[in-house]
């Protein structure tokens, strides 16, 4: 369940993360990867407190230790003005302002997902891409955070079952195991 | 010194403000260390264990600022030249953490030490037009037992026979070197087979245990994310020490806004700070040490009105980076090991070709800087380089320009010129409230002909290596090229030079212990001082200059 977007709104992101990050073969595409998901947990990061900006150390648990990815980190009260302002943005208040407006992350999905039009995820693919490369703005920043929510840690929302990390042959996070010196220094 | 709160305060926790309170606390002062980030590094309570931040973890330290300066809190302005207008470019340029730790909590710790020459450039090569090259106040010999001794304290790997062109040292490195990465293996091979002299690099990462910290295993998360099992000596070890003493207090999300000097006698009463809810306070102190690094320096003495104010914030220098990239048609594996574990100075040593090219660009002298040896590591940074659509999923399955990619990083000699500095943007400001630095920065055009000289050679290296396709790029780019469009500004983290030490009060800020010459009781133990760039990391340098200036300030060793 999204956090963030309404139901209408996350089908659009998905649908326009899948044409930017499509599924070929030996890779899945955005939808299966949880990209939305992804988008979806970066905007509305502060919805939930300790906000989801920076998962926690030292490791995921996925090779050895105590899994301790999924407890973010506080941020301080500079680093909350910094996150609220990129994702929020400004606002018209001063503290966010000084050096000017920000228009914010949330802004700009808004807008991008009503430029792509409500009719978008039922469009033809080659339809879709045209929608959005009349948005290069939008489509650049969405890029930006699909390819964000397809190679990030799971922890974050995307890279569903790794399955963008496996896709490409990385291994992710690999402490405390880490790797043999053979591994470092043989060939595969 | 009761009338004090400390007996120094030091800005700046990174590799030169953490050997400084090392050093001092461990001559029975008492330090305050004021570090405007945050502290993800130890507990700042006995027995100083990691603090248990430290991860795995791409979106953390690469796309989300994780060890800061965030550019929405601290932006910097970048032009080429003033004729470009107030600036071209404002978010992240050249920053280098700030956080406790500094720019030692994300190097991957190739620590390799300068060569005499490069302490000698102007009596030994000569002048170069258009630059002010000039000669360290300080020799290598002098140097010499203070880069041993900044081996032993970051805890340094190598192996001293391996570079022929090394500077003579007074013993072993205090552990051998770690595991050659393979793709490493392959360029070293070809490089020697192609008549360079390529060797193990010396990184302050733990091949064994060492002082009480473990052998490093090879994660892989090396070069800009921090060590998730404390393998990476710089700077832990000296600030675990300094708290260690009970003399030493590190107070992180501290902006110190300016040094307080005494208009009278022209010595400083200490600094003016404001902590993390941006109430302001002072610390009084005998002395006052800045470490803030080379950007951040010139900053701070402009907002204090104090140093030579006709040489503060010039001679900015960077390395000049050719990076050259080689495809292989198989997978490389560069995600395990130290990012970079093979160097070679080549290209700072001249041959025959290098000076006929020289002579050809009418230039006095090549130099060019280290050769690492080192590949792609990470996904998200490979897939936003890439096209959207079918050729992304394609590519990224390919690995073509992560998993299969070789990559030389040249760090380029950059000379010092007077026009390159660092001063103020007429607009922007950080969330202090302060003006923001801005950069004004060309390279030479030693920089670009040393460059176009030897990228073809280390891409002829590539190849023999086994590499199908082989390329090269500078960073800075070239102006008006693809990549230039996409970031003009120089993406080294090597920031040098903006406050030079010298013996004349006139034409530099700092002397040869690194004091001021106006106010004589700041020091300056990071890389501003720096009179030229070499085409070495700067790190080990800064240790062992901050290791030989505050010894000689707590009257441990003989100085000034």
């Amino acid at each position: 369940m999204p956090v963030y977007f309404d139901p209408e709104s996350y089908a659009v992101v998905e649908a326009a993360c899948e044409r930017v990050i499509p599924a070929t073969a030996g890779h899945p595409g955005a939808t299966a990867l949880g990209v939305a998901d992804y988008v979806d947990a970066l905007l509305g990061a502060f919805l939930v407190d300790p906000p989801r900006v920076w998962a926690g150390g030292p490791f995921s648990g996925r090779h050895g230790g105590d899994a301790s990815f999924e407890e973010f980190l506080p941020l301080s009260r500079l680093e909350e003005l910094a996150w609220r302002t990129r994702i929020e943005g400004s606002q018209g208040t001063a503290e966010r302002e000084f050096n000017g407006p920000v228009p914010g992350w949330q802004q700009e999905y808004r807008d991008g997902i009503a430029a792509l039009g409500p009719d978008f995820v039922g469009l033809a693919p080659e339809e879709q891409d045209a929608r959005l490369d009349a948005v290069p703005e939008f489509k650049q920043l969405l890029y930006g955070h699909a390819c964000e929510g397809a190679y990030g840690a799971p922890e974050y929302g995307g890279n569903r079952g790794q399955a963008g990390w496996d896709a490409i042959g990385f291994p992710g996070d690999v402490q405390p195991r880490g790797y043999t010196d053979e591994e470092v220094t043989g060939r595969d | 010194m009761t009338d004090h709160d400390c007996d120094a305060v030091v800005v700046g926790s990174g590799p030169g403000g953490a050997t400084a309170a090392d050093v001092l606390t461990s001559a029975g002062w008492s330090v305050i260390v004021l570090e405007k980030g945050r502290n993800h590094l130890l507990d700042l309570e006995p027995p100083f264990a990691a603090a248990g931040e430290i991860s795995n973890d791409e979106l953390k330290f690469l796309q989300r600022h994780f060890l800061g300066p965030d550019p929405l809190l601290e932006p910097r302005a970048f032009r080429r030249a003033p004729e470009e207008g107030d600036r071209i470019f404002a978010g992240d340029v050249n920053n280098l953490p700030s956080t406790v730790g500094g720019g030692g909590f994300h190097a991957d710790g190739k620590l390799p030490r300068f060569r005499e020459v490069d302490f000698r450039a102007r009596s030994q090569l000569g002048p170069v037009e258009g630059a002010d090259v000039v000669d360290w106040p300080l020799d290598y010999d002098e140097l010499e037992p203070y880069y041993a001794d900044a081996e032993r304290i970051v805890g340094v790997a190598g192996d001293h026979t391996a570079n022929p062109f090394a500077a003579p040292r007074s013993g072993p490195y205090p552990m051998p070197p770690g595991p050659d990465m393979f793709c490493a293996v392959l360029t070293s091979q070809a490089a020697t087979r192609l008549g360079y002299h390529p060797y193990r690099a010396p990184t302050g990462v733990n091949s064994v245990e060492y002082d009480g910290r473990p052998a490093c295993n090879n994660c892989g998360f090396c070069g800009f994310f921090g060590c998730p099992i404390d393998a990476k000596g710089d700077p832990v070890a000296s600030l675990r020490r300094a708290l260690g003493t009970g003399r030493c207090e590190i107070r992180p999300e501290s902006f110190v806004r300016e040094v307080v000097v005494d208009g009278t006698s022209r010595q400083a009463r200490g600094v003016r700070y404001l902590d993390a809810a941006l109430d302001e306070h002072e610390v009084s102190a005998r002395f006052v040490v800045l470490a803030g690094g080379a950007f951040e320096t010139p900053r701070l003495l402009l907002r204090s009105g104090i140093g030579n104010a006709d040489v503060v914030g010039r001679f900015l220098m960077f390395h000049f980076q050719t990076l050259v990239l080689g495809i292989f048609p198989f997978r490389l594996h560069a995600h395990r090991g130290r990012a970079v574990t093979h160097l070679m100075d080549d290209p700072m040593v001249p041959d025959v070709a290098a000076s006929a090219a020289a002579k050809h660009a009418d230039l006095p002298y090549f130099r060019g800087g280290i050769v690492e040896h080192g590949g792609a590591g990470q996904p998200i940074t490979e897939a936003i380089h890439l096209p959207p659509g079918e050729l992304h999923s394609q590519l990224m399955t390919e690995s073509t320009t992560r998993d299969c990619m070789a990559v030389f990083t040249m760090q380029g000699e950059d000379l010092p010129q007077t026009t390159n500095r660092v001063d103020f943007d007429p607009r922007l400001r950080d969330v202090w409230g302060t003006p923001a630095g801005r950069v004004t920065y060309s390279p030479h055009r030693h920089e670009v002909a040393c460059a176009d000289h030897w990228a073809p050679r280390l891409e002829d290296v590539m190849r023999d290596a086994g590499a199908h396709t082989a390329f090269w790029v500078t960073s800075p780019p070239r102006p008006g090229s693809e990549f230039d469009a996409v970031n003009p500004t120089p993406i080294s983290r090597h920031v040098m030079g903006t406050a030079r030490m010298g013996d004349d009060a006139r034409t530099s800020v700092f002397d040869r212990w690194q004091r001021l010459h106006d106010v004589d009781n700041v020091v300056c133990t990071d890389s501003s001082v720096f009179p030229t760039s070499t085409g070495y990391g700067p790190t080990l340098t800064i240790v062992a200059l901050a290791l030989r200036a505050c010894r000689a300030l707590a009257g441990v060793e003989p100085g000034a």
